[in-house]
């Protein structure tokens, strides 16, 4: 078989399959159990070390809270 | 010992250079070999200057932000250039007398588009998401840039990369690519800045102090990779000389052509899409207060636009001799990025979600808001335009540019603009801009702008493409080439007058960051009224 239909068929048959699958596993990981409280600490990222690295911003009882955690 | 190393390449480079001042075979490679020569001769000067006197000690636990204030001082020049350039073709294009004898052939009107679309895209675009970046990663990682001066190189190594493409284009050497228009050697020179740009930006990210990495860092760094893969493969060609500016594509035919587009969308996908949505990422959030509306919804619109947008190029060659399997798998992919591009434009706008009223009273989060409501309507655009049917339409017309504007215009100029007004008073220690109501000024002239120009491309586009197709009882065509040139005229003269309410709108916030940077604000914030 020469290079480009072995390319073509596997790119539409096992790649296709492995983007697919690891696509979905993002999904999956994104909404797997525990994972709002830690998107929450990670959304918060932007208010600190604002001026300094270390610094606060605001105290974390005064910061927003973000939607997964208000629900 | 460093600086001995140093010498001996500046030296090296500048007798180089000086050779091909003297043996470049065409005019364009003899004054970017005059410029090279100048450049690393300074710098030559200048290290010889340091080596061997005591090294002056440098601050380094906090962040660098010299090299940010550079960036913001880069973006807002190349954007008045970049904009200024717009206007002058676009008047060129409904006046053709003002293609001036005495300036052919550098003030033609060919020469002046690739130096205006690589202004305000690679300069003033470029500059805003290195200046930026640069900003976001150290604050989002606690951690001051990686690599010492490397960030300094990076700066003035990609201002050199724009002026060398800028006079290229002017003196004619371009190998015929669109967006990619810069010869060999200013290809490799920017491959060199922008590996160094990665190492500085994962450099960061390696040593930071947060335990996670924000999302504005995700679509950074990959603006940052999808752009280095795109510029060395779109760019393989062999120059003809080393002593001359032509060089040969390696591809040929249509996969030169699909390797460009290639190349061309993800231009737009991963330069002024990914690259800006990481600086939304993180300026929405900074000036509404809040954090990002949903945090799982920007994980997915990451993955989903960087898995889908590298498939749509294709979309560019409808009816051409590209395989139709292909333009359909790019028009398909287009299609399905309408939902994650939306699912971004929502995750932004939501965040304002509690702070609604501060659109009424802060004009930069309003200029935030319009860029992402510019995003929403040209990421709709786009899918619709490459469908096929649609496609045989637009192409060709002044639709395409129409939306290229709505998008560049809207979505990248809007989000830059407000990134400035947001850093300028943080990087120059003051309260607030020098001028709030210039900020007003600055958004309803952008603002009106755009409706002028995207309103005046949709109705010359169509018209043009309508007029192309009309064909009488007998089949025959109805309307000359010639026939849509002068239909066309009213509808260029709107368009150029956007351009300059546009432009106008750029020169007041480069005037009002002077202003900021030079004194302390003088004027308070809007304060706003609650709505009874």
């Amino acid at each position: 078989m020469d290079t480009y239909s072995f390319l073509r068929q596997l790119a539409d048959s096992w790649v296709l399959l492995a983007m697919t699958l690891f696509f979905l596993g993002v999904i999956v990981w994104a909404f797997r159990p525990g994972s709002a409280k830690v998107h929450a600490e990670t959304a918060s990222i932007p208010f600190r070390n604002e001026v300094k690295p270390g610094s606060v911003e605001a105290p974390a009882e005064e910061r927003p809270k973000t939607k997964e955690l208000q629900s | 010992m460093e600086n001995y190393i140093k010498l001996v390449v500046l030296g090296l480079i500048t007798l180089i250079a000086a050779i091909g001042a003297n043996w470049g075979r065409d005019v364009a490679y003899v004054v970017h070999a005059i410029i090279i020569m100048l450049v690393s001769g300074f710098l030559f000067v200048r290290t010889l200057r340091l080596t061997d006197e005591p090294v002056r000690a440098v601050a380094t636990d906090g962040y660098m932000d010299d090299v940010v204030r550079a960036g913001v001082i880069a973006t807002t020049f190349w954007g008045v250039v970049g904009f200024l350039v717009g206007v002058v073709i676009a008047f060129q294009l409904a006046f053709p007398s003002l293609n001036f004898e005495f300036l052919q052939p550098f003030g033609n009107f060919g020469r002046l588009r690739p130096l205006h679309t690589s202004a305000v895209i690679f300069a003033f675009g470029g500059n805003a998401l290195i200046m930026s970046s640069f900003y976001i990663v150290q604050r989002t990682c606690g951690a001051r840039l990686w690599g010492g001066n490397l960030s300094w190189f990076v700066f003035w190594g990609y201002n050199l990369f724009i002026v060398l493409a800028a006079t290229g284009y002017l003196l004619g050497s371009t190998q015929s690519k669109e967006y990619a228009e810069p010869e060999w050697y200013v290809d490799i020179w920017l491959t060199i800045v922008w590996v160094a740009f990665l190492a500085v930006y994962l450099g960061t990210i390696f040593k930071r102090k947060e335990k996670h990495i924000y999302v504005a860092n995700w679509f950074l760094l990959s603006f940052i990779i999808t752009v280095a893969m795109l510029h060395i493969v779109n760019n393989l060609s062999v120059p003809v000389s080393i002593w001359g500016s032509k060089s040969v594509q390696l591809f040929a035919g249509v996969q030169d052509a699909m390797t460009q587009w290639w190349y061309g969308h993800n231009a737009v996908g991963f330069f002024l899409t990914a690259g800006f949505l990481g600086m939304m990422y993180y300026f929405v959030p900074k000036q509404a207060g809040r954090p990002v509306y949903s945090y799982k919804l920007s994980i997915i619109h990451f993955w989903a636009l960087i898995f889908l947008y590298i498939w749509a190029g294709p979309h560019h060659l409808h009816y051409t001799a590209l395989p139709d399997w292909a333009s359909t798998l790019g028009m398909v992919f287009s299609i399905i990025l309408w939902m994650p591009s939306w699912g971004g434009m929502i995750n932004g706008l939501m965040t304002l979600q509690g702070a609604w009223d501060k659109l009424r009273t802060d004009p930069i989060i309003r200029m935030m808001v319009i860029s992402l409501a510019f995003y929403g309507m040209s990421t709709f655009e786009g899918p619709m335009m490459s469908i096929r049917a649609v496609n045989s339409l637009s192409h060709y017309t002044d639709w395409t540019i129409g939306h290229v504007h709505s998008g560049a215009l809207g979505w990248n100029g809007m989000i830059t603009f407000s990134a400035l007004y947001f850093l300028t008073p943080k990087l120059w220690g003051r309260a607030q801009m020098h001028s709030m109501s210039a900020i007003n000024w600055h958004f309803w002239l952008a603002t009106i702008g755009i409706i002028l120009y995207a309103a005046s491309m949709w109705v010359t586009g169509i018209m043009e493409g309508l007029m192309w197709r009309e064909v009488d009882a007998n089949g025959f065509l109805v309307n000359s080439f010639a026939d849509t040139v002068s239909a066309k005229f009213p509808m260029y003269v709107v368009r150029g007058l956007g351009g300059v309410m546009y432009l106008t709108g750029a020169l007041i916030m480069a005037w009002n960051i002077f202003m900021t940077a030079k004194g302390g604000a003088r004027q308070k914030a809007f304060v706003g009224v609650p709505a009874e």
